[in-house]
């Protein structure tokens, strides 16, 4: 990890430390070294799947997935998994950084400290994905449902792009107090619950394969909230690490 | 120690000596005429009988709430601008009192709609955005009491006392948004109530809105004295601990 470290500041560095491009490529490697952490790890992503699928057989036998509940409890039992199993991913995104001594390197990173919310949102971003990747096609084997309707797509990436990103925020809040595993669930989901609300309604809708103006309600809903966190969130961030480091 | 002591005590307690003394008067006077007005002089309304009367402390004591909540998420940001302890200390006190009144406005609302709907909650979309508000700045509360006191609490705080003012508007909006049971008092053309009963609204409005501001006073003054005593309890061990 500190060799990827090195050599992503050091690439960075090469270039004058203004502009897009740069925070673009500063960013970049943040996630790139993220990624490679995961996938000779694989902790978070296998430790949250295995959760998610858990949770997947319990609710299937609370509610009878593949009969009459299907339609009412279904979207709801999905968006369970998903909120619960990315949220223990979550739980990782600034955990090794403290641990290691990688968050120093960050912070003497000539660039704002905003990118530094970006490139690590964007790769737990890259990480709930790829849990919704294996979630969603069990989820329709489950459920006996078709998930190649462009409305859930739509609703599944949106839905997810709001919650990690004010996850990733309060991730690196949790992660300096003593009682993290509590902190995390306890600030995202009062907070998150209004987007986790429209996007059951809006999977709900798009699974009973309805129109593109039923869904838009809903998707209004998840777009202004996914503008929102992204507007405030990365200069928030900027606050949060100050006090991370001491 | 006990001269300096009372000395912080008195610095901490001194700003707006006005208020310290004209709000309380002023809330108890306003608080007697709504509570004459909306029990005794404003009518009787017809379908519901007298339980309508609910109604005027609840609306006052939900716009207390938003109140609270938005001088939390004000004081939120002036925190993060000037990084001083004064505009934390705010920020705690008006979302422990907007707690309050959010509760009153929950409880006086599931006992009216025990009488008229004839079931004490439903998870209708303002009922639901008004109690995701009660979740959120518990939850605020909470977080404060798991962090350890100093620069880092206030900012993490700050930072989810702007966040978490997101879901006021919702909440507020939520009637117009969504399809609701809940009766709008506020309406695009002004208020739908009967111009009779306008007097006690207003009432009740100005009265918990003079409440609440005395209210946070008071715990801003008492969390900035306990403030004081948790530093002076710090340099007193340190002093102890260097006389050996």
């Amino acid at each position: 990890m500190w060799e990827a470290l090195r050599k992503s500041t050091s690439a960075t560095q090469a270039q004058p430390a203004d502009g897009f491009l740069s925070s673009l490529g500063f960013a970049l490697a943040i996630v790139a070294k993220d990624v490679r952490v995961e996938l000779r790890s694989r902790e978070a992503l296998s430790g949250s799947l295995v959760f998610a699928l858990l949770t997947l057989v319990i609710f299937n036998f609370a509610f009878d997935l593949g009969g009459e509940m299907k339609e009412t409890a279904g979207p709801g039992v999905l968006w369970v998994a998903i909120v619960l199993a990315g949220m223990m991913g979550l739980s990782y995104v600034f955990a090794k950084e403290r641990a290691q001594g990688g968050l120093e390197g960050l912070l003497l990173a000539p660039m704002d400290r905003s990118v530094i919310f970006i490139g690590k949102a964007a790769g737990a971003l890259l990480l709930t994905s790829a849990l919704e990747l294996f979630l969603l096609p069990l989820f329709a084997v489950f459920a006996d449902a078709s998930l190649l309707s462009p409305g859930l797509i739509v609703i599944v990436v949106l839905g997810t792009l709001g919650f990690v990103t004010v996850g990733t925020l309060f991730s690196a809040m949790a992660v300096t107090t003593r009682s993290r595993e509590l902190m995390l669930p306890l600030l995202l989901l009062p907070v998150a619950i209004p987007l986790i609300i429209a996007a059951v309604e809006g999977t709900r809708i798009a699974l009973q394969g309805q129109s593109w103006g039923e869904l838009l309600p809903a998707l209004s809903v998840l777009a202004a909230f996914d503008a929102l966190f992204l507007t405030l969130c990365p200069p928030l961030f900027e606050y949060v690490i100050e006090e991370m480091a001491s | 120690m006990n001269i300096r002591l009372n000395a912080l005590a008195g610095s901490a307690t001194a700003g707006l000596p006005g208020l310290r003394f004209g709000l309380p008067v002023l809330a108890a006077a306003l608080l007697l005429a709504a509570l004459t007005e909306a029990l005794v002089i404003a009518p009787t309304e017809a379908a519901m009988g007298d339980i309508q009367r609910i109604f005027y402390f609840h609306v006052a004591a939900a716009w207390a709430a938003f109140l609270a909540f938005f001088i939390v998420f004000a004081a939120s940001v002036a925190y993060l601008r000037t990084k001083s302890a004064r505009w934390d200390v705010v920020a705690v006190s008006a979302a422990e009192t907007g707690v309050v009144f959010v509760s009153i406005a929950l409880v006086s609302g599931s006992i009216w709609a025990r009488s008229t709907w004839g079931t004490w909650w439903t998870w209708d979309p303002r009922l639901t955005t008004t109690f995701l508000l009660w979740l959120i700045y518990v939850s605020y509360l909470v977080m404060r009491s798991m962090v350890e006191e100093g620069q880092r609490r206030a900012t993490f705080a700050a930072v989810f006392g702007i966040i978490a003012f997101l879901d006021v508007p919702i909440a507020f909006m939520s009637i117009r948004w969504w399809r609701t049971m809940h009766p709008t008092v506020l309406t695009g053309n002004g208020f739908s109530v009967e111009p009779a009963m306008l007097p006690a609204l207003f009432l009740s409005l100005a009265a918990f809105s003079a409440v609440l501001l005395h209210l946070t006073l008071l715990r801003s003054m008492l969390e900035r004295s306990r403030q004081e005593v948790t530093e002076l309890r710090r340099r007193i061990s340190w002093m102890e601990e260097r006389r050996g």
